[in-house]
């Protein structure tokens, strides 16, 4: 029991990580149809960027992640300007492809300067874990679920409420449409990409602190695709029910299987309920369905 | 002599040329100068062996291999639409497949390759079956998802496919004739790829590949003209992973060993790069694709090698470098060049259509 109920919170914990990273991409989606493969490798850059500003600066940890912010949020504007502006209204495929392509070449840039090696962040968060009940859980994880459920709200705000938001909801559902209500189209782009960078710059700390700094820190980008699936994708509840709900089920899938399977069942079990649910609920639990007509 | 010929201009391709029956206008090579050009360009590839290093012939079958995977791969993303970052794990089936059958249960090379593109072809017609429903973006993902999940069944299903550690295959022999030696597979693999293209090349011209292209331009459209969108789409999952599993089990007996690590993601990744910088929707680009990608980390391990002295540490970045030239290729080409080496190909030999005289 205490073995279902430890595997039960710290799925529930490493769901907010999800819910985190999942929202940069529901961001990107929710604003410009666009799905960023290369989510994990921003994820890795702010991870980067944090530690260069706090080992190499000696910066204290707050400046230094408001540092790691600034460079991020530049860059994510750099990236749509280079990469996705010009493939603005070229079909799909292309859009998907160039984010594959990013992802790539940021790796590679990634390994030229910083390396192949885990880098630790220094003890940021109190070590000394937190026992819930007779389970127990280490401080950085509530931490990251606290700032999760902080940006989350924070972000369902920002698309109900400002200006911005609801621009860039406009221009997810007719550019055109959008244009001619006066938005600028390329505004609202670089910002959805400035601030999926920023996110995902916060998530890169936070996972950052939990696992090291490493190219695996990328594959993270990937293992949130089932999260954003399930959840839908234009759905920002959906990024937290569905991190919370793929956290659980990939721990309880590890705890029971993988004894029997000898291991890794974590990493694939996602995946498996991915194509489940792309068969049965393609649009996700929350998602908005897209009805075509002739 | 038909009047016609003696007016020709011997240089300009299609002067001259009257076509007078459907045959004639069907032809993929349909000017006297084109035939010329595929007779030279063949005679290159069967003579190029004879005269190269052993290292270039180890390298063109490299390309060999992987221009028949691009080549599938292409028949589902460039012709059919549908996205596929699975391409990599199809490939690791097909190897593996031959690898149980020849190394396991004795079965021979011969029987074993058309096996193994048939079950690559089974498991991709299975993870296929999303885009029934799924298209762009959803179906890429249900593709992951398979690359994912193969890749899990290579590592854990130890008793077929050896774990981490991989299989040992033979090389492949016909009678007594075993094909142990790069001017030999180099053979082998020209025969193989040269029906690989043909196949494709004229699939893409019959009812089935027009199929294919109605659906990847409009698919909607497509059914209305009593296209069966579903059938057409399994079938090109099965078409494009049977080319996956051949180009995967002739990696397998060239190479000798398998491992998972050869049929990753970045694998899927290298393969739709090779058909975007090649061309998509292009047989012929998926070669050039082939040979862009196969040459480019031997091109910058050259360059590494040269620069040692200056940078002593280039070595240990040459795989990050070379990760790096992928993705900003890619980039590249779909920016400026969406249509790829194939459209470079096509726009040298539009000049040359009616060259001097073009006007």
């Amino acid at each position: 029991m205490v073995f279902l109920l430890q595997l039960i919170v710290s799925g529930l914990v490493i769901g907010g990580v999800y819910a985190l990273v999942a929202l940069g991409f529901v961001l990107i989606y929710k604003a410009s149809d666009v799905i960023n493969f290369a989510q994990g490798e921003f994820l890795l850059i702010g991870a980067h960027l944090a530690l260069t500003f706090l080992l190499v600066f000696n910066l204290p940890f707050i400046p230094a992640v408001l540092g790691a912010l600034t460079v991020a949020v530049v860059l994510g504007a750099a990236v749509e300007r280079v990469v996705l502006r010009p493939l603005i209204g070229e079909p799909i495929i292309s859009m998907i492809m160039a984010t594959i392509g990013l992802s790539s070449a940021l790796r590679g840039l990634l390994q030229v300067f910083w390396g192949t090696e885990t880098r630790t962040f220094p003890n940021i968060f109190p070590q000394d874990a937190i026992n819930l009940g007779g389970v127990v859980v280490s401080q950085v994880y509530l931490w990251s679920l606290g700032i999760a459920l902080v940006l989350l709200a924070l972000f369902s705000f920002f698309f109900k409420r400002s200006i911005m938001g609801i621009a860039m909801r406009a221009t997810a559902d007719d550019q055109q449409a959008a244009l001619s209500m006066g938005i600028s189209v390329k505004v609202a782009f670089a910002v959805t990409w400035a601030l999926a960078a920023a996110i995902s710059t916060v998530g890169g700390v936070l996972l950052g602190n939990i696992n090291g700094v490493n190219i695996s820190l990328a594959h993270f980008g990937l293992k949130v695709l089932p999260v954003v699936i399930l959840g839908g994708l234009d759905s920002i509840p959906g990024a937290i029910v569905g991190g919370f709900i793929i956290g659980i089920l990939e721990n309880l899938a590890g705890g029971y299987l993988d004894p029997l399977l000898g291991g890794g069942v974590k990493e694939v079990a996602p995946f498996i309920i991915l194509v489940l649910i792309l068969m049965l609920k393609p649009y996700g639990l929350f998602g908005k369905q897209v009805i075509e007509r002739v | 002599m038909p009047a016609g010929l003696k007016l020709r201009n011997p240089f300009a391709m299609e002067c001259g040329v009257y076509k007078t029956t459907y045959e004639q206008d069907m032809a993929l090579h349909p000017t006297p100068l084109s035939r010329l050009r595929l007779a030279a360009m063949l005679a290159v590839f069967v003579l190029f062996p004879l005269m190269a290093d052993p290292y270039y012939v180890s390298v063109a079958n490299l390309i060999a291999i992987a221009a028949i995977g691009a080549i599938g791969l292409n028949l589902l993303t460039g012709f059919t639409g549908q996205i596929s970052i699975g391409h990599g794990a199809f490939i690791g089936v097909g190897a593996y497949t031959s690898g149980y059958l020849t190394s396991q249960l004795g079965v021979p090379f011969w029987v074993a390759l058309p096996l193994a593109g048939i079950a690559a072809a089974v498991v991709g017609a299975l993870f296929g079956l999303p885009s029934l429903r799924l298209k762009g973006l959803y179906l890429a993902m249900a593709t992951l998802a398979a690359q994912v999940i193969i890749e899990f069944t290579m590592y854990h299903w130890t008793a077929v496919t050896g774990g981490s550690r991989g299989l040992l295959l033979t090389s492949p022999s016909l009678g007594g004739f075993v094909f142990n030696s790069e001017i030999r597979y180099y053979y082998l693999f020209l025969a193989l790829t040269a029906a690989a293209f043909i196949f494709a090349q004229n699939l893409t011209r019959t009812r089935v590949g027009r199929a294919f292209m109605a659906i990847r331009d409009r698919d909607l459209a497509a059914e209305v003209t009593g296209i069966e969108l579903f059938h057409y789409k399994i079938m090109a999952f099965a078409v494009s992973s049977f080319y996956a599993g051949v180009a995967g089990t002739l990696w397998g007996h060239y190479l000798t060993v398998i491992s998972p690590e050869h049929f990753t993601i970045s694998t899927s990744v290298e393969y739709l790069a090779m058909i975007i910088i090649g061309g998509l929707g292009n047989v012929t680009g998926s070669i050039f694709g082939a040979a862009f990608m196969t040459l480019i980390p031997i091109l910058l391990r050259g360059l590494s090698k040269a620069m040692t002295g200056v940078f002593p540490n280039i070595e240990t970045v040459i795989n990050a470098l070379r990760e790096f030239t992928f993705g900003a290729t890619i980039i590249i080409f779909l920016i400026f060049e969406p249509e790829g080496l194939a459209k470079m190909w096509k726009n040298i030999k539009d000049y040359f259509r009616l060259w001097p005289f073009s006007y």
